[in-house]
């Protein structure tokens, strides 16, 4: 009781002795942690042009930026996976889908022996994720990578063991091109993993990969290139077998123009298109519809076109893949439904 | 833990000497406070234990007892079982109890017994200092150094051997054996550091007796370690209590996959590690009660583990005090048996 008089009294002088602090604004916002380091860098870049605005992000997760917003305990949220329908019948008002930047997963590989850049179709993929496909030199594989020689030893996959968007994104793939992988395994931030051993994290996943001969996971794209890790290619809609770049991961969300749903609930993988990599995918700001920080909403309506335009330019540093202008253009347009 | 333990021997120490103050005003008003501040914890406890089923309601109401004997554990699905974590939990911490507890009691009496004094603060002084480097750190060290020893280990076992459930699975380095060893390693300090304050404990008259008796070096030490064989016993399960909720170092190194097995290469799961790992990712209702539910199953898998072990010191002491006119005796007669 004393305490809570004490804070309160302590709290009120600071607010008296800084006049000051009336007119910054504060936002906070929580949610996935893959978009993290671009998220990080707009929001000092964006307090560098307007030192009022300081917006405060955590990177505790998608489910848990989901469930903050919801419970309104932050004023936005992000995530890698877009919400379900339930989740957003359960949210108090309306909730906005903002795509901010492009990711990719890219399968990761130790085969000792074996340099060249391998190829895999997302059928390969699924059955070596689901433990039918366990050597190397397996046929299936074999087929598709004429002229490698491939061991016969065991295969490890190696998969995340944290929730995790990127563990979405590769699951959403897996099961839109293997039936099988759909019913038995399904889509989430977390699986029932059929096979292998689970590292923490994308460096986890990464780590383990690199010193585990016979390994294969799945990482950012970012993250395979940072720790120079062999990744294949994979084959995309057209036939193509495609590598992961900049540039093919663009290709991937270019190819939804014209069939853009107007809440940007879209996923990616699997894409048509040619140069399209399969395995890309949008991550999303989360806005309430009608906040009720009316300041906060316009400070942050300002921000996001800031970002959508000036600060698609910071992702080829950070390995994401900037939006392509339709979707830059309908996201300005849908902006305007954020009533303040 | 650490706080109950050597309150108990604090407590045994001023036992010896049954003279009581009487009490004065002062003693009283020292008296609440201390109980009050005893209370607190007792509170806090049972508010853990109201929150941990008022958050998993969902999951308790769906699937009662079951919950801790299933095996699936499938997010996509709703279907979650516990059994794979405590399994996972409690064979890692028995077995890293089984490697460290004769390399814990091993330092502690070097330490305590046989060390020339030059030694024995350096000693102290390190094993301490293991005590004190997080936990990560630990983790870190497992995955770039131990994993890939286990491995090598594991690709260099025969394979005659390899047939044995116990060392079955392919050679991945990460698994059971790996966060075995580990946690090993992590406890070793505890109960070593405990272990070794127990045997300073132990009053010189019992080393001289024995030798006075014309015992062996070697069965001095067997008579100080009997004589202080609840504290010891109690040093070790301190460590398991360590053991059972290590988090982070385990999920560096067990592999994540949540399927019980005996095989030591086996990657495998525990309670802690898949609170850890999952809990930021759970949006789905249920999934976060039943990550709850573990925590819940965690504190009563602790709550029985440490009921457990008191009963086993009580039990010890009880027979201890059976023998007539206390320890001295007791001590004795063992050297003689020796």
């Amino acid at each position: 009781m004393r305490l809570s008089r004490l804070i309160a009294a302590l709290s009120l002088a600071t607010a008296i002795a800084r006049p000051g602090v009336a007119q910054t604004v504060q936002i906070n916002g929580a949610g996935a942690t893959f978009p993290y380091p671009i998220y990080s860098k707009w929001f000092s870049e964006y307090n560098k042009l307007h030192p009022e605005v300081q917006i405060n992000y955590q990177s505790i997760g998608s489910g848990g930026g989901i469930r903050q917003l919801m419970n309104r305990t932050v004023f936005f949220g992000a995530t890698d996976g877009p919400m379900t329908k339930d989740q957003l019948l359960a949210a108090p008002g309306g909730i906005l889908h903002f795509p901010t930047v492009l990711g990719a997963v890219v399968p990761v590989y130790n085969i000792p022996g074996v340099d060249a850049e391998l190829k895999f179709t997302g059928r390969v993929l699924a059955d070596i994720f689901m433990g039918k496909v366990s050597k190397w030199n397996d046929p299936e594989i074999a087929k598709l990578n004429p002229g490698q020689k491939l061991p016969g030893s065991d295969i490890t996959v190696v998969h995340r063991s944290d929730g995790s968007g990127t563990t979405y994104i590769f699951a959403d793939y897996l099961g839109k091109v293997s039936p099988e992988w759909k019913k038995t395994v399904g889509i989430a931030t977390s699986v029932n993993w059929p096979t292998g051993v689970g590292g923490k994290g994308n460096e986890g996943v990464a780590g383990l990969v690199k010193q585990t001969p016979g390994s294969v996971g799945y990482v950012e794209l970012i993250y395979a290139l940072q720790n120079k890790i062999d990744f294949g290619s994979v084959q995309n809609m057209g036939g193509e077998f495609v590598r992961a770049s900049l540039d093919s991961v663009t290709k991937a969300a270019a190819a939804t123009k014209g069939k853009m749903p107007a809440d940007f609930r879209v996923s990616i993988t699997n894409a048509p298109g040619a140069g399209v990599y399969p395995v890309s995918s949008f991550t999303w700001l989360l806005f309430s519809e009608s906040p009720k920080d009316k300041r906060a909403a316009r400070t942050m309506t300002d921000f996001m076109r800031w970002a959508l335009h000036d600060g698609q330019k910071y992702c080829a540093d950070l390995g994401y893949a900037p939006l392509p202008e339709e979707v830059v253009t309908m996201e300005m347009e849908a902006l305007k439904k954020i009533r303040f | 833990m650490v706080e109950s333990h050597r309150l108990k021997i604090s407590v045994r120490r001023s036992r010896s000497d049954r003279r009581r103050p009487k009490p004065r005003s002062d003693d009283a008003f020292f008296r609440v406070a201390t109980g009050a501040v005893a209370a607190v914890i007792i509170l806090l406890a049972a508010a853990i234990a109201f929150e941990l089923v008022a958050h998993s309601r969902l999951s308790i109401e769906k699937f009662g007892f079951r919950f801790w004997t299933g095996k699936v554990w499938d997010p996509v699905s709703g279907e979650f079982g516990a059994f794979p974590f405590v399994w996972g939990t409690l064979y890692s911490s028995f077995l890293a109890l089984l490697v460290a507890s004769p390399v814990a009691i091993g330092i502690a009496v070097f330490i305590s017994e046989l060390a020339p004094g030059v030694l024995r603060r350096p000693l102290t002084f390190l094993t301490e200092l293991l005590a004190a480097i997080p936990s990560i750190v630990y983790g870190l060290w497992g995955v770039f150094v131990l994993v890939p020893l286990v491995r090598r280990l594991e690709t260099g076992m025969p394979e005659s051997l390899r047939k044995l459930s116990l060392f079955s699975g392919p050679p991945v380095g990460v698994g059971m054996l790996a966060a075995a060893a580990i946690l090993a390693i992590m406890v070793i300090p505890f109960s070593s550091a405990v272990a070794r304050e127990v045997l300073r404990a132990v009053p010189a008259s019992q080393r001289e007796a024995a030798y006075a008796l014309g015992a062996t070096r070697f069965e001095a030490i067997r008579a100080v370690l009997y004589h202080g064989r609840t504290g010891v016993v109690g040093a070790l399960l301190l460590g398991l209590g360590r053991a059972l909720g290590e988090t982070m170092a385990v999920t560096m190194v067990i592999g994540n996959n949540p399927r019980a097995a005996l095989s030591l290469f086996a990657p495998q799961h525990t309670m802690a590690a898949v609170i850890a790992n999952e809990f930021t990712e759970a949006a789905d209702q249920l999934y976060l009660d039943a990550l709850v539910e573990i925590g819940l199953v965690l504190f009563v898998v602790t709550l029985a583990v440490n009921a457990l072990s008191r009963l086993l010191i009580w039990s010890l002491e009880r027979r201890l005090r059976a023998i007539p006119a206390a320890a001295e005796p007791a001590a004795a007669s063992t050297v003689e048996a020796a």
